[in-house]
């Protein structure tokens, strides 16, 4: 039986609100309208109220101590800026270095270009090859200068989880702080602020089945005490850290959604793991030459499955299965005709950074929904590499890499 | 980004894809791009040694839906014509063709680069034929990179 077409398997760009969340939000449109900030009536004070009940939500599904720990922002992406700037400005008189890693997100790395360029010392490690940071290259790269590491949970691309909790011993032993994007790992792996000595943490309700918009930063309150300098100024919002009118239907969606994820992160999680494998395993078996990009299980988020399909241009692939929706490393999807950076930073090939489809699961995929696309994802390879010259040349045992290629 | 009608026509249904034999003497056979760049065409014409028309092209390529359909396109608009037309040839001419945007004209000077190539190969084994039975006349092998 063919699903109805098309099909969302881009997961890890957004995923679609669960509707459990849209029926909490929606009063606060409309009659629960006011201002988080109205000190002084009841309309204030319900806004307030719900703010804060989803302060303890979002506090929850990360291990925080306390509500008081969580800071509402736009999205990761605010919320990695504030975390990294907020960091480097309030402790630059203990030292100028950060560590992070080349795979990381723009948000965090360009964030940190940026530090540079006004004196501060970054290193950038490079990932094993398959994407994961050990303790050991952390330890390594410490200095007395280093201030802060900045390393995410979850990569974004290809899925590969980082050892936070044996890197987060490494930083409490040496004083430094911790800051981990964690947007694409909450609700997926296991993740305890607290525990895994996580100082600082970044989170986006859109990721995790909330709405767009609305995003956090856990900051630590004690063990230590976080301090950071905010970027934007106005009202005092957040404790001072982030001013600007709370968002409030997005921030009971968000804390809705952590609600959720923290109930049911595990059964999820059990469900994608069949899902990917079931994904990754119709497709090699019945393909030649597909490489996975990234950790093998367990050392993985569950829903992302980043395959180098060799011999086929990945946006070609993705033009091929357009009813499908995925995303690709190939360079023919950006406006930069560079292939994915972070592929590149794993080691892979150029030419197989330009073959790749990440396919993104999440929890309203369906087991047809898998057949199918694995099912025409064979099709459609099939076809392609029959047009190949690269494939052609395969099959007649040259070895590509002796060719002299006219790069142009 | 969405595909003109015709990228994706070209595309779907491309024209054809195949080999030619890259020894036949007749054949001309231009393989540009590179893998690492993320895009490869392989273009093969069968010209007529007498009256250099090209009588046979084929493609396969490597690389974006806008490259499969430059190349599919070339293949068709060679066929029939002379080695000399064909080598007229301009990228200008496909760009307006599959109405590719900016980003995708590599795409098109890829097409270009693969007929020129596969017609400088054609000429230089004729040119070698000749070679064998009388004086080479003059070289005029393009070779376009």
């Amino acid at each position: 039986m063919a699903p109805k077409l098309p099909i969302y398997m881009d997961n890890a760009a957004t995923t679609p609100v669960d509707p459990r969340v849209v029926e909490t939000m929606l009063p606060y449109f409309t009659e629960r309208f006011g201002n988080a900030a109205s000190r002084n009536h009841h309309f204030g004070w319900v806004a307030e109220e719900a703010v804060d009940y989803a302060r303890e939500q979002v506090a929850q599904v990360i291990g925080a101590r306390s509500e008081k720990e969580i800071v509402f922002t736009s999205g990761a992406t605010e919320s990695d800026n504030l975390a990294i700037k907020g960091i480097a400005n309030f402790y630059k008189s203990k030292g100028n270095h950060i560590i992070t890693c080349k795979a990381e997100h723009k948000a965090v790395l360009d964030t940190c270009k940026r530090l540079e360029r006004s004196g501060f010392d970054v290193t950038y490690l490079s990932p094993q090859q398959d994407g994961r940071v050990t303790p050991e290259q952390v330890k390594e790269a410490l200095t007395d200068k280093t201030i802060l590491v900045s390393l995410m949970l979850v990569n974004n691309e290809i899925g590969s989880q980082n050892p936070i909790r044996e890197i987060g011993e490494v930083t409490r032993a040496a004083g430094v702080l911790l800051h981990c994007d964690a947007t694409q790992g909450i609700g997926k792996v296991d993740f305890d602020a607290q525990r895994d000595n996580v100082d600082l943490a970044s989170l986006s309700a859109h990721k995790m089945y909330g709405p767009k918009g609305v995003g956090a930063l856990y900051v630590s309150r004690s063990k230590p005490r976080v301090r950071i300098v905010a970027e934007m100024d106005g009202g005092g919002h957040e404790r001072g850290m982030r001013s600007g009118t709370l968002n409030v239907p997005g921030i009971v969606g968000f804390g809705r959604a952590a609600e959720l994820a923290r109930q049911e992160w595990k059964q999820d999680t059990e469900r994608l793991e069949a899902l990917r494998a079931r994904l990754h395993g119709r497709i090699t078996d019945a393909l030649e030459e597909v490489h996975l990009n990234g950790a093998e299980a367990p050392h993985r988020a569950p829903g992302i499955l980043n395959l180098s399909f060799a011999f086929v241009e990945g946006e070609a692939l993705m033009m091929a299965i357009k009813d499908v929706a995925v995303s690709s490393g190939s360079a023919c999807t950006s406006a930069s005709l560079e292939p994915s950076y972070v592929l590149r930073a794993l080691g892979v090939d150029e030419e197989l950074a330009h073959s790749s489809i990440r396919f993104g699961l999440g929890k309203f995929n369906t087991e047809e929904e898998v057949d199918y696309v694995a099912a025409l994802v064979i099709e459609q390879v099939e076809r392609l590499r029959a047009m190949s010259p690269l494939y052609e040349m395969h099959k007649e045992g040259i070895d590509l890499s002796t060719i002299e290629w006219t790069a142009h | 980004m969405a595909y003109s009608k015709k990228v994706v026509d070209h595309y779907e249904n491309p024209r054809n894809v195949g080999t030619l034999d890259k020894e036949d003497e007749s054949v001309g056979t231009g393989l540009v791009g590179a893998p690492a760049c993320g895009d490869v065409m392989r273009l093969q014409i069968r010209v007529n040694p007498e009256t250099e028309v090209v009588e046979e092209a084929k493609f396969k390529t490597f690389g974006c839906g806008s490259a499969i359909a430059s190349s599919s396109l070339v293949t068709e608009w060679v066929k029939g014509k002379t080695i000399d037309e064909a080598m007229a040839l301009e990228n200008s001419q496909i760009v307006e063709e599959l109405n590719l945007p900016p980003v995708k004209i590599h795409c098109s000077v890829l097409a270009e680069d693969a007929i020129k190539s596969a017609i400088a190969d054609f000429r230089k084994k004729q040119a070698a034929r000749k070679g064998e039975t009388g004086p080479a006349e003059g070289e005029s092998a393009n070779s376009a990179e």
